[in-house]
Order: structure tokens, then sequence, then C-alpha cells
């Protein structure tokens, strides 16, 4: 911003006699209502990014006495506590592969089922979907530990109905991670439905009487001309539910404060063991970063992969 | 939580009325799949008010109850009396919660209007800036934030989280979208009348982005409502906690005694879940705001 005021001031002062107060004649007002908006930017994002950037690349203590250590605690994360951020990885990629397919899939396939009903079942349908999402994941956390608890949870009795042994489900090392996943999965994905329903109801309704009159049926109608219509919809869902899906962390940590053993750490369960419990700041804002640069290259991928066959 | 079959025969695109055999299985099996669905969402949230009206020792039996046959509040009472700060959880959530979202309305519609309305050097570039910043994880700003926070001695106080949850630019994004669909006639009329630049924001483009403020304000309210990780971070002294992080905290404090941490679960769920009910309409067209472009 600095050096846009001074180009400003320098290129205006070629004008008449007092071009500062000009300027602002001119331009004050804008500059004054995005200004407020800008100042918190800066203060509590901009600024602390960057300067998240710098702790990364710090021994970084408290009491001030920090040390430059270039790039080592990116390898620290990496190598410390055993390799934990490696397993953390590996299971937030796992979660996040198997709740977007999962959730988009689902939500494509109830949204396509409520097109043809009347306006006030659709309501109902994407109003008792969406109901849960307004809900604190700390609360859906707390009623699905209650689900799987190994003793008294309604699962173990549900599969007691077909037989089978009760199970120790989140409390377990070997089921820990896939209980995660399947309560995801089994989440019904309300933003996909609402986003879905809204795309499809906008695609023009010539398109599916022609396709009628050439004599093409439903699945045909929906493949052939849903599906292409609204496919920027299912970019922008796929990029949304992968960033949300890397970013997980309220429902986990609520599930497994212990991570039962490590088997249900991801990468922002371990940026807050390492940065807030063990006080490892440099290597918390380097973890976060890597978590920032797999975003990144998540969304750059589905972009590419998404995109190529757009055009219409 | 009665999803009743509303009138399988209701109000169908005209498409498929003529029915054959085969277009009436496939309505009766879209109408299962639907309602299942809607039965899944529902059922986990179901299962937590049935639990907290369970008193502890009929709650862990197998097979357990469907409907609270033995209905009693008393695990709320329980609650009261052995998680005395619950009230003020609740309490700071609402302080902390209604300063963000006052905050944002206001401010947002402030820079959405001059983005969307005003021309000025470098418009395009701080725009361009504050988009790009939608992409970085919230979890990047954690280390930073919390050490600013410690050191101007923030912790433990709502401003903290009042502080941070200012810094979303979302609604900046949605207020200058709907504005720039309002007409620029009428702010011209009002200059022409005499209106000073604040009064045609005050007189015309507020009362016009109003149904934009609403959903904007509903949206930032849950939003902040429902945070976790930064209040968890700030907050670490029971009496300062936020509702998440107090219902979080009942499930150590109180182990296996399950009827207390539904009772708060059960109890912090309500109001949103009114709310959402109330404001549904808005709710949802939020949502759809947030996501169509330009």
């Amino acid at each position: 911003m600095a050096d846009l005021t001074a180009n400003r001031t320098s290129a205006s002062r070629a004008g008449a006699e007092n071009p500062i107060v000009r300027f602002f004649k001119r331009y004050g007002w804008g500059y004054a209502f995005v200004l407020p908006s800008l100042i918190t930017f800066s203060v509590f994002t901009l600024i602390p990014v960057v300067w998240a950037f710098i702790i990364s690349l710090q021994n970084y203590r408290l009491n001030g006495d920090s040390t430059w250590v270039g790039f080592e605690n990116y390898r620290l994360a990496f190598t410390t506590q055993s390799g934990v951020f490696k397993i953390a990885i590996r299971n937030t990629l796992l979660y996040t592969v198997f709740a977007v397919a999962t959730n988009l899939f689902v939500g494509l396939v109830l949204s396509s089922l409520m097109q043809p009903l009347g306006k006030w079942a659709q309501t109902f349908f994407r109003a008792a979907y969406y109901l849960p999402t307004v809900v604190s994941a700390v609360i859906i956390g707390v009623i699905w530990r209650w689900i799987y608890n190994a003793q008294w949870g309604f699962l173990n009795y549900v599969v007691g109905l077909f037989g089978i042994p009760p199970q120790r489900w989140i409390a377990s090392p070997d089921l820990a991670l896939q209980s995660i996943i399947a309560q995801r999965m089994l989440t019904v994905p309300a933003t996909a439905i609402v986003l879905f329903s809204a795309a499809m109801a906008s695609v023009p309704k010539e398109l599916y009487e022609a396709a009628a009159l050439d004599g093409a049926g439903a699945i045909r109608q929906w493949w052939s001309i849903t599906l292409p219509l609204i496919k920027s919809t299912t970019l922008f869902l796929v990029v949304l539910y992968t960033i949300a899906s890397f970013e997980v962390f309220d429902l986990i940590q609520v599930m497994v404060p212990s991570g039962v053993g490590n088997s249900t750490q991801v990468i922002v369960t371990q940026i807050y063991q390492t940065g807030f419990q063990q006080y490892r700041y440099g290597v918390a804002a380097a973890e976060a970063f890597i978590l920032f640069l797999m975003i990144a290259a998540a969304a750059a991928v589905q972009f590419r992969l998404l995109r190529s066959d757009v055009e219409y | 939580m009665a999803v009743t079959l509303d009138r399988p025969g209701g109000p169908v695109a005209p498409v498929v009325r003529d029915s054959t055999t085969q277009q009436r299985i496939g309505r009766i099996v879209a109408w299962v799949l639907l309602i299942g669905a809607a039965l899944l969402a529902l059922f986990p949230l179901y299962w937590l008010f049935v639990s907290a009206l369970t008193p502890t020792q009929e709650v862990v039996k197998t097979p357990p109850d469907f409907f609270p046959v033995n209905a009693s509040i008393e695990n709320f009472r329980k609650l009261f009396a052995q998680a005395k700060d619950y009230p003020r959880w609740f309490a700071n959530s609402l302080l902390i919660t209604l300063s963000i979202t006052f905050f944002h309305v206001f401010v947002d519609t402030l820079a959405g209007y001059g983005f969307a309305k005003k021309e000025f050097p470098g418009k395009g570039f701080l725009f361009a800036i504050l988009l790009s910043t939608l992409m970085i994880p919230p979890q990047v700003t954690l280390v930073p934030l919390y050490i600013v926070t410690r050191n101007l001695n923030l912790l433990n106080n709502p401003l903290a989280v009042i502080l941070q949850g200012t810094a979303n630019v979302l609604g900046v994004f949605l207020m200058r979208q709907y504005i720039q669909t309002l007409p620029r006639e009428l702010e011209d009329a009002a200059r022409v009348d005499g209106c000073s630049e604040l009064g045609v924001f005050w007189r015309v483009i507020l009362p016009l982005s109003r149904p934009a403020m609403g959903a904007l304000a509903i949206f930032t309210f849950v939003r902040h409502w429902n945070d976790y990780i930064w209040p968890l971070i700030t907050l670490t002294k029971s009496a300062n906690y936020t509702l998440p992080v107090g219902v979080a905290s009942l499930q150590a404090e109180f182990q296996t005694d399950y009827g207390i941490i539904f009772a708060g679960a059960a109890l912090a769920a309500l109001p949103i879940i009114v709310f959402f009910l109330l404001f549904q309409r808005a709710f949802l067209e939020g949502v759809r705001m947030g996501a169509v472009k330009g």
C-alpha cells in the first residue's frame, strides 16, 4: 500500500495547484468507505500471514531471543515426534478423498431427486438437510462420540441386531480413523445440496423440452444436459469441500481428544498440539504453511481437471 | 422429528405426470431416498435430545429407548448445579458473536459499497489482495495472533475473540456483489437532491441493502457462534469459555456422567436450531449468495 500512495501523489503532482486536495476530493470517499475493512484485514490477516512465515523460519521464543533457522522447521515438522506429522498428512488425505467423493456424489444424487418435486417439498428437504449444519461441530462431535461409545453406543446396538459383536470404534486404534471417515460420509452434504439445487433450477427448461422431443429419457437428459451445465458449481463445491476436509479439526478434537495413539491425527490437530500444547511455535507455523501449500496445490489440480472441457 | 410422508402425489413437475409403472417405481424410490437422507441427517440431533432427557442410569442400557419414555429434566438440573459456569458461557458467546456480527454488517456494507460503486486508484489491486487471502487457511494466522494476544495480555479476554473475528472478508464480497446490482440512478438522484456522500450511503444504499445485510448477519452469527479453535486457544479459564469450548470441556470434566454432557450439548444446540428455523429462508439465501459469483 505504501508504494501505491507514492505513485499516486507523484502522478497527480503534475496537475494543478493543489493536487493532493483535489485527489482527496475526488477519491477520498472511495478510500474512506473501504478503509475500516482494509485496516482490520491488514492487522488480523495480512500482517499475521507474513509474520507467520517469518516465525516458520525461526526458532521462536516468547521472551525475544529467537534465532533464524532457515527451513529447518519444515524439516523438523516431518522428523520430530517420530514422524507423526507424516501420519497426520496421510490421514488428512484419506479423510479428504473419501469425504469429498462421497459428499459430492450424495449431494448430486439428492439434489437431482429433489428437482422434480414441488416447491414446498424442496424447501422442506433443504431445511431438514441444512439444519444439522448450523449446529456447532463440537456438539455434533459430542453426539457421535456417544453413538460410537464402545459400551452403550447406539451403533453397537444396531450392529448387534445383525449379529455383529460390539466394536470399540473410535476407541480402537484399528477402527478409529475409519469411524471418523464414516461419520463424515454419513453426513448429508447440505451446502452441496443447496448449491446444486440452485444451479439445476437455473438450467433453461427449453433444453429439456428439446431433448424430450428428440426422445431422450430422464437419465439421458440428466447426463447430457444437467451435468455439463452445472459443472462450474461442481468445481466450486469440490474445491470448497476439499479445503474444509483439509482443515478438519473441531469434530476430531472433540470425538477423540487423545488421538487414539496417533491413529486419528490430522494436520490441524498436529498444528494445535505442536503450537499450543508443546509451544514449538516455529514448527507449528511451518506445519500451517505446509497445509496452505497442500490446499493451493489441490485447488490448482482440481481447477485444471474440471475446467478443461467446461467451454460451452 | 416426525418426518411425515408429505402427500406422495403432491405437486410434482408436469413432465412425469402420466406415469408408467416404471416411473411410479422411480418416484417411490426417490421419495424413499430423500426421506431416508432426512432421517439420517436429523437422527444425531434427535438422539442428543432423547439422551439429554433420559437420566444417566437409564441412558446406559441395551436396547436403548428410541423415545424419551422416562423423560425428566434431572440432567439439566444437575448441569446447572455442577457446571456452574454454563450460563456464563452462554453470555460470553452471545457478547462475542453479537459484537462480531454488528461489526461485519456495518463495516462490510461500507466496504462493499466502496468496492461496488466508487472509483479510486488501486481499487482493483486492493480488491485482488482481499480476494487472494480467502484461500489462505485460517490456521496460518493462529501462531502470530496468539503471540500478540499473549503479549497484549488479552488471553481470557473476550476482546481477543471479537478482534480475531473481524478479520474475515467474505462479507465484503457478498455486499459488493449485492450492491453492484443496485441501479446507479438512485444514488445520482439523491446527489442531485443535495445528499452528501454519507447521506447517499445512509439514505439510499443502506435501506436497499437490507436483505443482503440480513443474510450476512445471520450467516456471520452462526459461523462465529460455532467458532472453536481460536477460543479454545485464547480462553483458558472456565468462566471465560464460549459455549463450544465449554461444552467440549464437559466431556473431560464429567467423563461418564453422560447425562450432564448431553444436557449441556442439547441446551447449546437448541437456540441455534430455533434461530435457523426462524430465519431459514434468509439463511439458505446467504449460502447461495456466498457461492454465486459476480
